[in-house]
């Protein structure tokens, strides 16, 4: 089935569509867009933003490979990035990796079986002060214990609204809430 | 000497809702602007290369220099690209700006813009920083709003628009020529320079990209005129001026953020701003500006007898005494890079550290170059052996020569062998 933004969505395309003085500079912000609706970033999409903006698909398949939070496959309804790099390490973050794959029961890289999280390694956030963190969907917690995991874990297994279905999108819907 | 706590940058850290402009205005915000426009953009240059601003990105180049090699013309525009990457492990300072005083780094933007005939500056934030990117956008619409952007900036004939672009997770392009490349919409691969992006940057038009911080500190260099800032610095007589946030993680008391001047020593940031080592260990080794920097210690002594030598002040002290400066670094053989500090105790095992730091530069390659896309891999995975004691006498030499083929040296060498006085000197490049 052909990828569709949603009307709203649609609108930011547009309004940031004039600031730019080519079509491609896009890329990027709308595969954002499009990830916070549908999850990732499938054919589908891929076909959508390259007919968006006169791009051939491989120019913007290209781009999707190249970065990190462009997902290419489906992710659980919560993302969680444990920043595996130096600083974080230094402070035991190999201790929350380990942790968190046994309270979620999945393998970094792998999502859980009720589809809730994917556990993912990032590399450094620059949040190295508050080392070891984490960051799940759209937020940083810091200076973490294995201890101090379950509670963020439930929070985020209740909290229904803010439809992460998603990884989150800086430049998509949830961004333009007044913060 | 106890460390200056000046407070001119960190100034709004503290205050309740600093993010908002009602708070940054009550602090004097935008003041700077409105003194900036009375100047004129030949004098707001002046200021900015008296006060020997040198970039806080990394390579630490003399922002005043770099905006007089902007190469207008008139059929193209100018554009400001605002370097928000922060990607470099160990740096801290960039988000704790955005997120905690938007506005200065807008008002910053602004001042850059004016003194360089710029009317769209991009604002490249990295992509996972989704708090500072929401706080800057806030910060544009409320300035868009009060006629700080728009048609007409403080009702001058100055039209200016702001405009934030959210990377996607890419060490790579906080690489200038690389996140100019990704503003563009295409994979951040680095590009060849020159051209350099002053001539042809964003777009194929003249673009100067600086980095956050730095342009965070122009509305205090036009408050406080550019020689006084510059003063504030300890390196003043290098040309190395002001203040600047200083950042340290690891394994001390006080991990964070700290403004402080240019030119404080190693040992005072981890000791003073840093509260020491933590509790019950001793230093082992420090990454001095983020993990592109060499590491330092604190065993190893200046060597400069030579009363030329830049570093002759400091000689037979410690490197841990000599004031941090993008010179002085340079001097020691490491680099100020971003001025944030990894410290690591004696319980830290150099190998891993050279694993997890190689696990890095693997993942974050951008794969143009081989060396770099396969040798990173590589160099982790020889770290994992040798840590793992897999490692034998053979490997080290093993690893260099991977590296001399990568480097067409080991092609010099055999041919040097075979008596081609021409094949140059393969050890000189290595
Ligand atoms: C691999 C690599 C990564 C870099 N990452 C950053 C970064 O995250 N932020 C930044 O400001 N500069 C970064 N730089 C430095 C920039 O290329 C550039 O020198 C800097 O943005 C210029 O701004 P400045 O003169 O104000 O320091 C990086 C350089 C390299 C080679
Ligand atoms: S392959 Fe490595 S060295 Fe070459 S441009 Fe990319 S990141 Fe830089
Ligand atoms: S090393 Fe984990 S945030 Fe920097």
């Amino acid at each position: 089935m052909a990828f569709e933004l949603t009307p709203e969505r649609l609108a930011i395309f547009e309004e940031l569509l004039p600031k730019y003085p080519t079509k491609q500079a896009l890329t990027i912000p709308l595969l954002h867009i499009c990830q916070e609706q549908a999850g990732h970033i499938s054919d589908e999409v891929i076909e959508y933003v390259a007919k968006k903006l006169s791009l051939s698909t491989a120019d913007v398949k290209g781009v999707v490979t190249f970065y990190t939070l462009f997902q290419q496959k489906p992710v659980g309804r919560n993302v969680v990035w444990v920043c595996r790099t130096l600083s974080c390490e230094l402070m035991g973050a190999r201790d929350i990796t380990r942790a968190l794959e046994e309270k979620l029961d999945c393998h970094v890289g792998e999502t859980t079986k009720d589809g809730e999280f994917t556990l993912l390694e990032a590399e450094c956030l620059a949040a190295c002060g508050g080392g070891p963190m984490i960051q799940l969907n759209d937020e940083y917690f810091e200076n973490l214990t294995p201890e101090k995991l379950d509670a963020i874990l439930d929070a985020a297994r209740k909290k229904k609204d803010g439809g992460c279905a998603v990884t989150f999108s800086p430049v998509g819907i949830r961004a333009r809430k007044e913060h | 000497m106890p460390v200056e706590n000046p407070r001119l940058l960190t100034k709004n850290y503290d205050t309740p809702n600093s993010w908002t402009l009602a708070a940054y205005e009550a602090s004097g915000g935008y003041q700077a602007l409105r003194k900036a426009i009375a100047m004129g953009p030949a004098a707001i240059r002046e200021e900015v290369k008296a006060a020997n601003l040198r970039g806080r990105g990394g390579a630490g180049f003399a922002a005043g220099v770099k905006w007089s090699f902007l190469k207008t013309s008139p059929d193209k525009p100018n554009y400001i690209a605002v370097n928000a990457d922060e990607g470099e492990p160990g740096t801290i300072k960039d988000r704790t700006l955005m997120e905690k005083d938007p506005h200065r780094c807008v008002e910053g933007f602004i001042i850059a813009a004016y003194a360089l005939d710029v009317h769209t500056v991009f604002v490249y934030i990295r992509g996972e920083l989704v708090l500072a990117i929401k706080r800057i956008e806030q910060a544009v619409r409320e300035a868009r709003a009060k006629g700080y952007l728009g048609d007409k900036v403080i009702d001058q004939d100055f039209k200016l628009d702001i405009v934030v672009h959210a990377g996607a997770g890419a060490y790579i392009c906080g690489e200038e020529t690389s996140l100019l490349n990704s503003l563009e919409g295409l994979r951040g691969e680095p590009r060849l320079k020159p051209p350099f992006p002053a001539v042809v940057g964003a777009f194929g038009a003249p673009t100067i990209v600086n980095n956050l911080e730095t342009l965070a500190t122009v509305p205090t260099i036009i408050e406080l005129g550019g020689d006084a800032f510059s003063k504030l610095s300890r390196l003043h007589h290098l040309r190395d001026g002001g203040v600047r946030l200083y950042g340290i993680s690891g394994h001390v008391n006080r991990p964070g953020v700290y403004e402080a001047p240019v030119g404080i020593t190693l040992r005072e940031l981890i000791d003073d701003l840093g509260g020491g080592v933590r509790k019950g260990h001793t230093l082992k080794a420090v990454i001095p500006g983020g993990s592109s920097t060499p590491v330092l210690r604190e065993q190893d002594v200046v060597h400069a007898p030579d009363e030329k030598h830049p570093l002759h002040a400091w000689h037979g002290k410690s490197h841990l005494d000599v004031p941090m400066g993008v010179d002085t670094m340079r001097g020691l053989g490491t680099m100020l890079g971003t001025c944030c500090a990894i410290v690591m105790d004696e319980t830290t095992s150099m190998v891993r550290v050279a694993e997890n730091l190689m696990m890095f530069y693997a993942h974050e390659s951008c794969g143009q170059c081989t060396p770099c896309r396969e040798g990173c891999a590589w160099m982790a995975r020889l770290c994992q052996q040798v840590r793992r004691r897999h490692g034998h006498a053979g490997r080290p030499r093993h690893a260099r020569r991977r590296r001399q083929q990568h480097h067409g040296q080991h092609h010099l060498r055999a041919r040097r062998r075979r008596g081609d006085a021409h094949a140059g000197d393969p050890e000189a490049v290595s």
